[in-house]
């Protein structure tokens, strides 16, 4: 298989190609802190994209939008938790991944128990997490810890820590999707549901853990990104559901499900900030930057579809 | 089937029933023109909302930008339509042929729907926020006029309500084109193979969506006499949530308009029903969430039943 046929290819070219056009608008200047900024938000919609990935690759009508909610509620509580005091950066995992693992668990229960389309029960869950979140916040801005602070917003080899985490995960899904039973089991149920049962997958332990696993991804995103930006706000997570799924489509994995594509997504990530701060570098209107992120999505889809047809 | 059909418009029903006979019990003076009038306040622009997300469910689609869309429309209304009319109505009318060709390249590209209204919902925002960047705007006389009419023996929001359930109702499930069109959803290929245009179809499907989404938006500048690029972004999960409530399906073309519009005026109900239990502001959202997971419940447990006779 040559490069060029690689689905992810064509999210990291974009990704580079936008890189190069707004460096070039500074003539040179700000390139490394471009790089941070991207690394760092590229990797908070890389470990919720990996997620939505994998729900979107159970099939058509999956997929999860209660992530936003799922964010706030656990870095709200996470960072509740840890009241600032030192020492409590574990901790705050802990609530986070705990409380992302509960909102997978609610979320499943909904779809499996009530037998609703996975979209209700999440949009419907996660009215309730957004009440929660509202409840427990009470509009205070509670900040980090500082060495949890530090440590979201520091660098290990001139490579942010973030995009470190962000990474490992991408290569545990991976690993997990391409090189384990799991991950041929999760691809067979999104092609075919009814004949991944017939020939013996557990389906509905498979979309469990699915449910589970992208409950968690968020969890520990809010947590990330509340303890990166100095606390948590209740609208925190709002831009990461469109962002979740366009990282999904753009990085090449299919809609239809039952095939995903994990470096896509973090050329996706990467390439979706870098539009935003393009734009921004260009002093565009908060309208116009808006218009066109929704129009680059939707031309990128049409070009996805498009280049399929073909093939 | 005729059970089917008869639990299918009975569950909604009911569920209105039990919320205002529960509102009535809490709140007796609620039961007068004036405290149906302020019950069902704004129930007219959310029930048009979501009889415009039933036309995209109608065809086994899915609108999230149906909120963006309907502040979009209230920003034109409140500034274009007041001040240059002629304009206005020109927008208007382009906006609802966009939405007709975002159906046809959604069909003609097999575009997954959801993405494409998710990014369309940037730029619906977007131009709000173009148009109205900070709050403000008026509404039309006529327009403020034709919301805030008193017909005799009912408020004017129920009169609306039931007005527009008669009129889709006639235009979905008795007209030809409306049964062609649930037959979209239904098997879209044997409609193509009775010599139908499911480009045609779908592209007519959406604009109906945009229409109505448009009458909403104008609608609710009646209301509120001003817009904001926000007004009206929760729009997006209240349509969806009305049209299940209503007992529509997500796939094969099972709608039912009525039950839209009582799926609507649930949910507005709802948010009324909240604020006599003196429910605290942090809950609403949740509340209505957990409502709508409810009558979901309810639902199953019906269906189950009708499946075991």
């Amino acid at each position: 298989m040559s490069l060029l046929s690689k689905p992810w290819i064509w999210s990291w070219s974009a990704a580079a190609l936008t890189f190069a056009l707004t460096i070039g608008l500074t003539s040179g200047r700000g390139a490394g802190e471009l790089a941070y900024a991207a690394l760092s938000f590229g990797a908070f919609a890389a470990i919720v994209g990996l997620g939505q990935m994998l729900v979107i690759t159970l099939g058509p009508g999956n997929v999860d939008l209660s992530i936003p909610a799922t964010m706030t509620l656990a870095a709200t509580l996470a960072l509740k938790v840890m009241a600032s005091m030192p020492g409590t950066a574990m901790l705050g995992l802990a609530i986070a991944l705990m409380v992302g693992l509960g909102a997978g668990i609610a979320n499943y229960a909904l779809i499996y128990l009530l037998r609703l389309p996975p979209i209700i029960a999440t949009l419907a869950a996660s009215l309730i997490y957004q009440s929660l979140a509202i409840w427990s916040n009470r509009g205070l801005r509670i900040k980090p810890p500082q060495e949890l602070a530090d440590f979201a917003t520091g660098r290990l080899f001139s490579v942010p820590i973030v995009a470190w985490v962000g990474f490992g995960l991408a290569v545990v899904v991976w690993i997990m999707l391409e090189r384990s039973v799991w991950g041929r089991w999760l691809l067979a149920t999104g092609q075919n549901m009814r004949a991944a049962r017939l020939a013996g997958v557990p389906v509905e332990f498979v979309r469990a853990s699915t449910y589970l696993t992208v409950g968690v991804c968020a969890g520990l995103a809010g947590y990330l990104l509340a303890s990166f930006s100095g606390g948590a706000a209740l609208n925190m997570g709002a831009e990461y559901l469109l962002m979740s799924i366009a990282v999904v489509v753009i990085g090449g994995s299919s809609i239809a499900g039952g095939n995903s594509n994990v470096p896509g997504v973090w050329g996706a990530s990467l390439f979706m900030f870098l539009v935003i701060s393009m734009l921004n570098s260009y002093g565009a209107a908060a309208g116009v930057k808006n218009v066109l992120t929704g129009t680059i999505v939707i031309a990128i889809v049409i070009a996805a579809s498009t280049r399929k047809a073909r093939i | 089937m005729s059970a089917l059909s008869r639990y299918r418009i009975l569950l909604p029903v009911v569920s209105l029933a039990v919320l205002l006979a529960a509102t009535f019990w809490m709140q007796p003076r609620a039961m007068s023109y004036f405290g149906l009038n302020l019950l069902f306040n704004l129930a007219v622009p959310i029930a048009l909302a979501t009889i415009a997300q039933m036309m995209i469910i109608m065809v086994n689609d899915i609108d999230l930008s149906l909120g963006a869309f309907v502040s979009l429309v209230a920003c034109i209304t409140a500034t274009y339509l007041l001040d240059t009319p002629a304009l206005g109505l020109a927008m208007l009318l382009t906006l609802i042929l966009a939405y007709a060709a975002l159906g046809a390249l959604i069909h003609a590209l097999e575009l997954p729907a959801i993405v494409v209204t998710l990014g369309m919902s940037f730029v619906w925002g977007g131009l709000a926020l173009f148009i109205l960047p900070s709050p403000g705007g008026a509404s039309p006389d006529w327009l403020r006029t034709l919301m805030t009419v008193k017909p005799p023996l009912a408020p004017m929001a129920v009169v609306a309500s039931i007005l527009i359930a008669i009129v889709t109702h006639l235009l979905i499930i008795r007209s030809g084109i409306g049964t062609v069109l649930r037959g979209v959803g239904g098997n879209a290929r044997s409609v193509a193979r009775a010599g139908w245009s499911v480009l045609k179809l779908k592209a007519f499907a959406y604009g109906l969506a945009g229409l109505f989404g448009v009458l909403a938006g104008m609608a609710l500048v009646g209301l509120t006499t001003s817009a904001d690029a926000n007004i009206a972004l929760r729009y997006t999960l209240l349509s969806i949530a009305g049209v299940i409530l209503g007992g529509g399906e997500f796939v094969g073309g099972k709608v039912s308009p009525t039950g839209a519009v009582i799926g609507a005026l649930t949910l507005t109900l709802a948010a009324s029903f909240l604020s006599f239990l003196r429910l605290s502001p942090d809950w609403q959202i949740g509340a209505q969430g957990a409502i709508l997971i409810l009558v979901l419940t309810a639902r199953l447990i019906f269906s189950r039943k009708a499946g075991d006779t």
